[in-house]
């Protein structure tokens, strides 16, 4: 009862801070909006005993990325005039591609077998977590931050003065 | 005669048992949890409010100054009057202003400060909560300040708090990194993320003397972390006139100022947590020795604040990126390879040893090598 209460409270923070995000006026407030949502995802993950999960949410959605956003928005001109257009003349390409994406995440939502049955969380989830990265995982993980370094070392370049 | 270092937790164990004599489990699980929760509150409020005239005492002692000394004896009523004072002053929120954002900043930037301390250990058994993702979870926390800055700086519509909070974002963003990655060669030492077990870990020796490096760094980071001198920049009072809550009064400010109080309390308390050997100590209850080692702490604080000068935002993101993170990832490097070590307790301990003193000795000597003889004169 208490957990179907949580779980109906975050669910509302996640979606209420999601519709905020595309309604507001100001830019600004739609990016806070954003962090709400991040947060209600992160309660979902406390909810099926993701701490883990839940701290990197946090740590990496609210802390590293919203502020990314918020950071973007401020630094771009003439973005934060409140009498600007919330919509360009290219609205309907948006509205295709995310009415697609909807279409493709509802299909796959109703077909596959989500299991039922409850099973015990294991007791060192992150020890799990960490000995799969360096060893059934190492070479995607490896590829991944590879990857980033590759992004890191570009943005560098990009920004650096000549 | 019962002994002082079960006292609290038996203390609990009593009201508990009472309670549970003609209430559900449930609902004394809550209370008790509600209980803790508003302990903590109202401990760290008074540890602020302790703190505020220790730091002045402690400033005025350093500069040949009496520091307060008009209310009550030796000044010691001094901060029940600033609250006063706080509490009965004028809200204002300037025209210019987001509303919204100009009222949640203050509340956001608490409820972290106070939420860490419920994975803190106090004492052997005085843990509101041993997480096993602690360390995380106070990483997780402390970045979501940076929202509250910014929201603060932005919201206030002034030119000098959106410095300020361009400011402070910066900061925290630069010495997250390096903080995380000090804190990393500790859990990785530890074998856990849990506060209790890394305090478990340090016996005989606490990571202090096992990781100085990190030590270091952290506690670098550490002052970086609460914007406190010489880090001061976001609020500095001669350049931006308070940076990001310049525009807030009364109440309000008094939320920023309790905020940035409880996190020089609470980095002192991961200080002695993740270094110093947390709560460990002979003869004193475990909390006596945690509060011991939190007020040597604080008292290094305060006194940077009145050694050091101010740094140059370049400067200042210079040493964060150029210095701290490189010297944290050689650091984090010795550290796994020590730790695959096969040599037993003293033989790992003088491989830390010889690590440290390399990787340290090597970063301070490319340090003096290649600065610029001009960044010194």
């Amino acid at each position: 009862m208490g957990m179907q209460i949580a779980f109906f409270l975050f669910s509302l923070i996640a979606i209420v801070g999601a519709i905020l995000v595309v309604t507001t006026k100001r830019l600004f407030h739609s990016a806070l909006a954003l962090v709400l949502s991040f947060v209600g995802v992160a309660g979902l993950y406390i909810l099926l005993e993701a701490e883990f999960l839940a701290a990197l949410q946090i740590l990496i959605y609210v802390g590293a990325i919203a502020i990314l956003i918020l950071f973007a928005i401020m630094l771009t001109r003439h973005l934060m005039d409140p009498k600007a257009r919330a919509f360009n003349e290219q609205w309907w390409v948006a509205a295709l591609v995310a009415g697609f994406l909807f279409l493709v995440l509802m299909a796959m939502i109703l077909r596959v077998p989500w299991p039922i049955k409850a099973a015990a969380v294991p007791e060192n989830v992150i020890e799990g977590l960490g000995s799969s990265f360096v060893g059934e995982y190492l070479v995607p993980f490896e590829v991944a931050s590879v990857l980033l370094m590759a992004a890191l070392i570009g943005a560098i370049i990009i920004a650096r003065e000549r | 005669m019962m002994d002082l270092e079960n006292f609290l937790p038996f203390l609990g164990e009593i009201v508990a048992r009472w309670l549970k004599g003609f209430l559900p489990v449930w609902l004394v699980d809550v209370i008790m949890m509600v209980v803790v929760g508003l302990l903590i509150i109202l401990l760290m409020v008074v540890v602020v409010m302790a703190l505020t005239l220790l730091e002045r005492k402690i400033l005025g002692r350093l500069q040949d100054r009496l520091g307060p000394n008009r209310v009550g004896p030796y000044g010691l009523i001094q901060p029940i009057a600033d609250v006063l004072k706080l509490l009965v002053k004028e809200d204002i929120i300037p025209e210019k202003a987001d509303k919204l954002l100009h009222f949640l900043a203050p509340v956001i930037i608490v409820v972290p400060a106070f939420m860490v301390w419920a994975v803190i250990p106090f004492g052997k058994k005085l843990v509101a909560a041993d997480l096993n993702i602690a360390v995380l979870y106070v990483i997780a926390l402390g970045s979501v300040t940076s929202i509250a800055i910014l929201m603060a700086g932005w919201g206030s519509g002034n030119k000098y708090a959106l410095l300020g909070g361009f400011r402070a974002v910066a900061q925290l963003f630069s010495y997250e990194v390096p903080m995380a990655l000090a804190i990393l060669s500790v859990v990785m030492a530890a074998g856990s993320m849990s506060l209790q077990k890394i305090v478990e870990a340090q016996s005989p020796l606490p990571f202090v003397l096992l990781q100085p490096v990190a030590f270091l760094i952290y506690f670098i980071c550490g002052v970086a972390e609460t914007n406190r001198s010489p880090f001061d920049l976001p609020e500095a009072e001669s350049e931006i006139i308070a940076g990001y809550h310049i525009e807030y009064s009364g109440v309000k400010w008094a939320m920023f100022f309790l905020a940035e109080y409880i996190n020089t309390f609470a980095i002192s308390a991961m200080v002695v947590t993740l270094f110093l050997g947390g709560w460990k100590g002979p003869v004193l209850p475990s909390y006596i020795w945690f509060f011991i080692k939190v007020a040597i702490m604080v008292y290094v604080f305060f006194w940077f604040r009145a050694t050091f000068p101010r740094l140059r935002i370049d400067q200042l993101l210079n040493f964060s990126w150029k210095f701290l993170v490189p010297l944290a990832m050689a650091n984090l490097l010795v550290t796994g390879l020590v730790v695959k070590l096969d040599l037993g307790y003293w033989g790992k301990a003088s491989a830390y040893w010889a690590g440290n003193i390399l990787a340290g000795g090597l970063a301070l000597y490319l340090l003096g090598r290649f600065t610029p003889k001009k960044a010194l004169a």
